[in-house]
């Protein structure tokens, strides 16, 4: 958090989970540690700072990004989607749903980053191949549960969705 | 043993409890919690692995604006006390100047002051501040030079403890030697046709969880203090502070976060004491959490070891000796799992004649911590690797070589106590008929199989469970839930007061509100914890069999617990089955509130795991092509986790854990219940779930 007098403080105006927000923020502060800090959205979780874990992982306009890399200013007058934002109302995600039913969580830290990636890839791509979301996931680290459940689950989401699609369509 | 019990609950996947938060991103972990006026900490970190601290100047650091508070070993009294951890009772001193350095830093990464600011960039500006003079020394990287004639010293005052060596130096960094033996090693060798010895190193690890450690404490003016952290024991946290600082622990409250892994590594106290010294200085609440480079440069990993194993086998297989040496990193303070290790070397396996010596080693790095089986895959890795020489070299099966060796039940372990029934040769007859034994090999693949040897904590617990009027029930302990224990023990509940999963609500309380707990490790959680719970709704069930008796006018002798029921026996046949919900709902009439209590210290249960796996790798590379696993376990009492990796099969784990590419596990589960081998106290079930 940068809130020292010496250096100049910035206004954000953007819109998060599709509410409008705006926060101040530090010329060189997060928006990982804006959203933690300013509008006390702590689902996204800080792993490492660097972009490797995928824990601080949104959406920013639809696009993946660890929110650890990117800094807060830049999200002025766009979109940012955080785990708080994907349950639909009072029902879950399929994603979210899925992850409870295979059980694909230990610790859990981790997996506010999978379910906001899973997300994102089922979003672009309704029927991936298990590689491919093995691939999409290779940015989120999880150190409890080997993946494979995760993987299983949104495989088992995806399914539900395209399911829900053709009810939807037909 | 007897008692095969069938299972209404137990066994059934529900979802867990703490599912939903977890999935939505409201559960809390160690750096979600704020309070008003909270400060952030920050921590001045050593430059050298080795140097003698001449001087410290925190005034530039305390004239910076924002800074509130500015400590650092001055601040911490030296202690020589001790606490007891079941798995190894630590020292608070070392423990405390871990935390932050007094006299000497001893890695890279060691605590030498910390700041409390308005910001963490005000506090970390103000740190960077902060003048240390050091008269660097010479480190010690590693046990060779640890060991050399001419080492510089980490410690002056250290005595090798355990059983030195006759000529061994008085100034030295062997902190321990320990030995086990068994026969005649000579005699055991001249009868060997086969010899193999080899030397092993591996490097130190770390944990790795996600989580870094963070915490917030307040100190209040009457002496009281809150903490809420990550970690794997809140009680350790709880005394090991009050050590360090010299305060009595009744003042302290530990309330524990949602735990983002911790793999053996959240067992140590690190920033709670330093949050507490800054909080007393600054008079604000202090939150501290660490970055990803402090939790690799200053929290505990595994040892790195180096490890000679020298076996001898018969032309026909049989193992006549071993003769291993196990030299373990313990890093900047005496602790290394060498003991441990020496224990689980070549446990699997009945040889007449041994000897494992085991010496833990002080190193210019982090002090190590647990991590999964603390010792035993370092050292399994060198013992399992010479059996497989042995078996190459005799042109033998190396499932078949392990089954003519394997320990059975009666069996002395290398350790002392007789074995239960471990189910070893069980274990490896499912290995050998599983079709990864015998499948097509691809390019670049090969077999192999391991075993692997640990046990399980026992420990102490405590655990409650109250009924709500409407029937259903809490149930409160005080182990950090890293694996999804709540659920399991939520299930144990279910299954004793015949009440769905869904009606029972586990909690895992602060330091205040609940009885004493150690900490979640070493496999004990499900086991001992499990233990008390089961006790404690046992309790509750037999409570609300005296409601009914009381309800019906009759002797409780008259009243059976059936399927969530009081149920009348002879003598009482003329009335209705009373439920849960009922009697629950009577509570107020026939005595009051149902409050039931377990509290237990579980004997130490062993072997926990001894897994074989069968593993198809690619080589020159970590990636798994496909692995199995086979234990002796029958009924799970962890829905969520069981058909995970975790506590199955460590070799193998460690062999894939870098591989992301497909992988398949399939688990086969051969024997029967896993019973204690050597514990006099039964589990309630007169079963082991872990």
């Amino acid at each position: 958090m940068s809130d020292r007098g010496s250096v100049s403080t910035l206004h954000v105006r953007t819109r998060v989970n599709g509410e409008p927000a705006e926060f101040l923020c530090g010329p060189a502060e997060t928006l990982l540690d804006a959203l933690r800090d300013r509008l006390e959205l702590r689902g996204s979780k800080e792993g490492c700072g660097t972009g490797d874990c995928g824990a601080c992982s949104v959406l920013l306009d639809d696009r993946l990004v660890p929110s650890c890399l990117v800094l807060a200013a830049e999200v002025s007058d766009r979109e940012v989607l955080t785990v708080e934002g994907i349950a639909r109302g009072d029902s879950l995600h399929p994603v979210q749903q899925k992850l409870l039913e295979h059980a694909a969580l230990q610790c859990g830290v981790c997996t506010p980053g999978f379910v906001v990636a899973a997300k994102a890839l089922l979003d672009l791509n309704p029927s991936p191949t298990e590689r491919e979301v093995r691939y999409w996931l290779a940015g989120n680290l999880c150190r409890c549960t080997g993946y494979d459940k995760i993987i299983r689950a949104v495989l088992d989401a995806a399914d539900v969705m395209r399911r829900e699609t053709s009810e939807v369509t037909t | 043993m007897s008692g095969e019990r069938s299972f209404t609950y137990v066994g059934t996947r529900p979802i867990r409890h703490d599912g939903l938060d977890k999935v939505t991103g409201r559960a809390n972990y160690g750096a979600d919690f704020t309070l008003p006026g909270m400060l952030h900490g920050y921590v001045l970190r050593s430059p050298h692995a080795h140097a003698r601290i001449v001087s410290i100047d925190t005034s530039a650091a305390e004239a910076v604006p924002g800074v509130k508070a500015v400590i650092t070993g001055r601040d911490i009294p030296k202690t020589k006390g001790k606490l007891s951890l079941g798995e190894a009772a630590l020292e608070l001193g070392p423990m405390g100047d871990n935390a932050l350095a007094h006299d000497k830093v001893l890695y890279e990464g060691h605590a030498v002051a910390a700041v409390a600011a308005a910001s963490v960039d005000i506090a970390r500006e103000a740190a960077e501040k902060i003048r240390v003079v050091y008269e660097a020394l010479q480190p010690v990287m590693n046990v060779d030079q640890a060991l050399a004639p001419d080492a510089p010293i980490l410690h002056d005052d250290l005595v090798t403890k355990g059983q030195p060596l006759p000529d061994a130096p008085k100034r030295t960094n062997v902190a321990l030697r320990m030995q086990l033996k068994r026969g005649d090693l000579d005699q055991g060798f001249a009868e060997a046709d086969v010899i193999v010895e080899r030397v092993f190193t591996t490097p130190m690890a770390h944990q790795g969880y996600i989580e870094p450690h963070a915490c917030v404490a307040r100190y209040g003016e009457d002496g009281q203090v809150l903490v809420w952290t990550t970690t794997q024991g809140h009680f350790v946290v709880r005394d090991a502070s009050a050590g360090i600082l010299g305060m009595d622990a009744a003042r302290i409250k530990v309330v524990p976060s949602e735990i983002g892994g911790g793999f053996g590594g959240k067992i140590p106290v690190y920033l709670e004491p330093l949050a507490i010294a800054l909080s007393r200085k600054a008079h604000r609440p202090v939150k501290m959490v660490m970055s990803r480079a402090d939790v690799f440069r200053a929290t505990g990993p595994t040892s790195g070891t180096k490890i000679r194993a020298k076996i001898g086998a018969k032309k026909d297989g049989t193992l006549v000796a071993a003769d291993c040496s196990l030299y373990y990193e313990a890093g900047a303070y005496p602790g290394s799992p060498a003991g441990a290790g020496a224990m689980c070397a070549i446990a699997p396996y009945d040889i007449p004649n041994f000897s494992i010596e085991a010496y833990d080693i002080v190193v210019n790095r982090p002090k190590v911590a647990a991590y999964r089986a603390p010792g035993s895959p370092s050292a399994a890795f060198a013992t399992e690797s010479v059996i497989d020489e042995i078996a190459e070299r005799l042109d033998m099966d190396p499932i078949e070589l392990r089954l003519k060796n394997a320990a059975v039940e009666g069996d002395l372990a290398p350790y002392g106590p007789k074995f239960g029934p471990i189910g070893l040769v069980q274990v490896l007859e499912a290995a050998k008929r599983h079709p990864h034994w015998t499948a097509p090999l691809g390019e670049n693949q090969g077999r192999g199989v391991a075993c692997g040897f640990w046990f399980n904590a026992g420990l102490n617990s405590t655990a409650v469970v109250s009924l709500s009027a409407d029937g259903s029930a809490t149930l409160v302990t005080g182990n950090p839930d890293i694996g999804g224990t709540r659920v399991a023990q939520a299930l144990m509940v279910s299954e004793e007061l015949g009440i769905p999963v869904e009606r029972v609500r586990p909690t895992v309380a602060d330091t205040d509100s609940i009885g004493y707990n150690d900490l979640t490790g070493g496999s004990r959680v499900c086991y001992a914890t499990g233990m008390a719970v089961i006790k404690a709704a046992q309790d509750a069930r037999d409570q609300l069999c005296a409601r009914a008796a009381k309800i019906w006018d009759v002797d409780p002798s008259c009243v059976a617990w059936e399927h969530g029921r009081a149920v009348p026996l002879n003598g009482a046949s003329d009335h209705e089955p009373l439920t849960v919900g009922e009697l629950a709902a009577k509570m107020t009439a026939t005595g009051g509130p149902v409050v039931g209590r377990g509290s237990v210290s579980a004997p130490m249960a062993g072997p926990g795991s001894a897994p074989t796996s069968a593993t198809s790798r690619s080589t020159g590379r970590p990636a798994s092509a496909g692995w199995s696993a086979t234990r002796p376990s029958r009924t799970s009492a962890r829905p969520c986790i069981r058909p995970t990796s975790r506590g199955r099969c460590r070799v193998a784990q460690r062999r894939v854990s870098a591989g992301r590419s497909t992988r398949s596990t399939s688990t086969t589960s051969p024997a029967t219940c896993r019973t204690p081998a050597s514990s006099t106290t039964a589990c309630p079930w007169r079963r082991t779930c872990r």
